[in-house]
């Protein structure tokens, strides 16, 4: 009959007036900033870096300020320096770290891409998205400092992607052990067999810096060989006078 | 009939008025008299409309399974050393709103004909203010007895439509032009289903006094159930196409195509901002609320209470409740229904609402002629009455419906 379907949706309407003073689980809304709905662990917005020690963030950095994900940034945001001395990583082995590491986060596009390609599982995806700033080129260009973060941290946002990276991280780890000592064990016995060193040859040294095999997860695709010719770098953006300003001086 | 009348709630408003009246000196007694209803219906009506506006987000929210607006409390007033910093449930939020419309630039487009654009938010106000004159709003409150009442009522609430091409014409915008023409299609098309569902009404009480048609209402049949109109077969049928006629008029959804506010930049007050469009706001909401008051009075039985034993409450309370009732009903269908196309909107009311409002004059018509009938002969009489209010619904909602319903969904699941 004309007029049932209206009677129907108020009926409709008529339960979600009702329901939805006795039954919290109708409200589609939360009080935001009281109340906090948890984030799906798959969310992200932008970059942070991950260090091994939340006491001394700066000195356990996992980046060794390879520069593939500052090259292969599509909006070109990550800006990257290498340091002139190297520190020992987790491993113990001595690496380069970055003296400069900085995200504009008001040019980042969220793409993930840095993640793909980093080789050291150093950069993740964050999910804070509170970054309200009063200033856009101080308080949204993120230095290395504001950057780092704990791998415990990174467990608390994405734990299944972090126990994934840990434990092949930790394999990878081991069998970098194993095969630094089995070669050590070689070596000693070559040593003690022959007892005499042959002159004018090279001593590759068990505690080489750089030994035949890097640390480099299994998985990763993106071998820095394989990435193709770096990007000519764009001129910079923002003039020191901002947006629209006069160009660089420099150039 | 108790004592009522007498009782000190419903009489201290009036006490109060007749005291401060006699205060002053006799010539100016009259200009008194009428100030104080004036600046009593603008001050009530005034705040109404603020809760309104408030009661609806609320409600609206909660028919979405949202909270609405919660978090306006009181601002804190440099000179008082406390701060109140309990939100109270966000009722303070209309006098916000107030602020925000009144501290807003007032643009008015350089090519706009300036005199008229100013004029039309001022005339939308004035008239639909003018149409509470003649409400009955309790036992003795009715500011003026008019013989014409519900002409009256009419021909002021039409005037708003006059207000609204001028709103459209006078902003010299393509946009507001066409879209007061067809906020203007819409209003006369319901003008007629709206007066006609009211001329039963006239025809059974034979008047047009609005405080006349309340007090016919007013006996109880068996001693107890109330004696409203809406309670008749012909009064039904003219309430629920007052209703939906009342909802076109005053741009209600389902029917607010003037200003559909997810397709159209605003309609006709697209070139209004600030507080004159606040005032176009206000004039909807104060037509609205005279048109429920208007159903109250004519088939919900006025400022009656429903039952005898709860006459103790003052006669002002129940008619408010009744409005109440009604706005809450209104924005119960806006949380529900869809807005229609204006074809749809049309069809609706000469294809539809108008037959079956003249044949509500006909069968109001043949109620007046039985009234004498009396013992087997008053159920023949409710169930003529019966047959002639639902057959032509049922018959003439599925002409219409014919190959429309039900719709079916092929690739849905």
């Amino acid at each position: 009959m004309l007029g049932s379907g209206i009677i129907n949706g108020l009926i409709v309407t008529a339960k979600n007036f009702v329901g939805s003073y006795h039954d919290p689980k109708r409200m589609v809304t939360v009080e935001y900033p009281e109340q906090r709905t948890v984030l799906p662990e798959n969310y992200r917005n932008f970059p942070f870096l991950i260090s091994e020690n939340a006491t001394d963030p700066m000195g356990t950095l996992r980046c060794v300020a390879c520069q593939i994900c500052e090259k292969e940034c599509p909006p070109q945001c990550i800006i990257i320096e290498k340091s002139k001395d190297k520190k020992p990583d987790a491993s113990g082995k001595p690496q380069l770290y970055p003296a400069v590491f900085g995200i504009d986060t008001s040019v980042c596009m969220s793409c993930q891409i840095c993640v793909e390609v980093c080789p050291f599982d150093a950069i993740k995806m964050d999910q804070v998205f509170e970054i309200a700033a009063t200033d856009r080129f101080h308080d949204l260009f993120l230095t290395r400092e504001k950057l780092a973060k704990p791998n415990s941290y990174y467990h608390q946002i994405h734990p299944t992607e972090a126990a994934e990276v840990d434990g092949r991280l930790n394999t990878e780890r081991k069998a970098a052990e194993e095969k630094a000592k089995a070669a050590a064990a070689a070596k000693a016995a070559a040593a003690a067999a022959k007892s005499v060193p042959v002159a004018g040859v090279a001593d590759p040294g068990p505690a080489s810096p750089r030994p035949a095999t890097p640390i480099q997860p299994a998985s990763a695709p993106a071998a820095p060989a394989t990435s193709p010719v770096p990007k000519p770098q764009d001129e910079p953006r923002s003039s020191p006078a901002g947006e629209g300003g006069p160009a660089n001086p420099a150039s | 009939m108790t004592t009522a009348p007498d009782s000190f709630l419903e009489r201290a408003p009036l006490e109060l008025r007749d005291w401060a009246v006699q205060l002053l000196p006799g010539p100016l007694q009259w200009l008194a008299h009428h100030l104080i209803t004036v600046v009593a219906i603008l001050a009530v009506f005034g705040l109404f409309f603020a809760f309104t506006t408030i009661a609806e987000r609320k409600l609206l929210a909660r028919l979405q399974n949202r909270l609405g607006p919660n978090r306006t409390g009181l601002p804190k007033f440099s000179i008082l050393p406390w701060h109140l910093k309990h939100t109270l449930f966000g009722l303070s939020q209309p006098f916000a709103d107030a602020v925000k419309a009144l501290t807003k630039e007032d643009i008015v487009p350089a090519a706009a004909d300036h005199f008229l654009h100013f004029l039309a938010p001022v005339i939308v106000v004035a008239f639909s203010l003018m149409t509470f004159a003649v409400l009955p709003f309790g036992r003795e409150y009715l500011p003026v007895d008019l013989d014409a009442a519900l002409l009256y009522f009419f021909a002021a609430g039409a005037a708003t439509e006059l207000a609204i091409f001028m709103a459209g014409w006078s902003s010299r915008n393509k946009y507001s032009l066409l879209a007061a023409m067809r906020a203007l299609a819409q209003l006369i098309s319901y003008e007629l289903p709206l007066i006609l569902s009211v001329v039963p009404v006239v025809l059974v009480t034979g008047t047009l006094s609005t405080k006349a048609i309340v007090l016919s209402q007013g006996y109880w049949i068996f001693g107890f159930l109330p004696h409203w109109f809406v309670f008749t077969p012909w009064g039904f049928a003219g309430f629920i196409i007052f209703l939906i006629a009342a909802l076109a008029e005053s741009n209600r959804s389902p029917f607010d195509l003037p200003e559909a506010e997810s397709e159209l930049v605003a309609g006709h007050l697209t070139e209004y901002s600030g507080f004159k469009y606040a005032l176009f706001f206000m004039a909807e909401y104060f037509g609205l609320t005279a048109l429920s008051g208007l159903g109250v009075t004519l088939f919900l039985g006025g400022w009656q209470a429903p039952f005898p034993f709860l006459e103790f409450i003052p006669s002002y309370l129940w008619f408010m409740m009744k409005l109440i009732g009604m706005i809450m009903f209104f924005i119960w269908v806006r949380g529900t229904l869809l807005r229609l196309r204006i074809d749809q909107l049309t069809r609706l009311a000469w294809q539809f609402l108008v037959p079956l409002a003249l044949l509500n004059v006909g069968n109001a018509a043949f109620w007046v002629l039985t009234t004498h009938w009396a013992g087997p002969l008053q159920l023949v009489r409710w169930g003529v009455s019966l047959v002639i209010v639902i057959l032509p619904f049922f018959f003439l909602g599925r002409s219409l419906s014919a190959g429309y319903a039900p719709r079916t969904y092929r690739y849905a699941p």
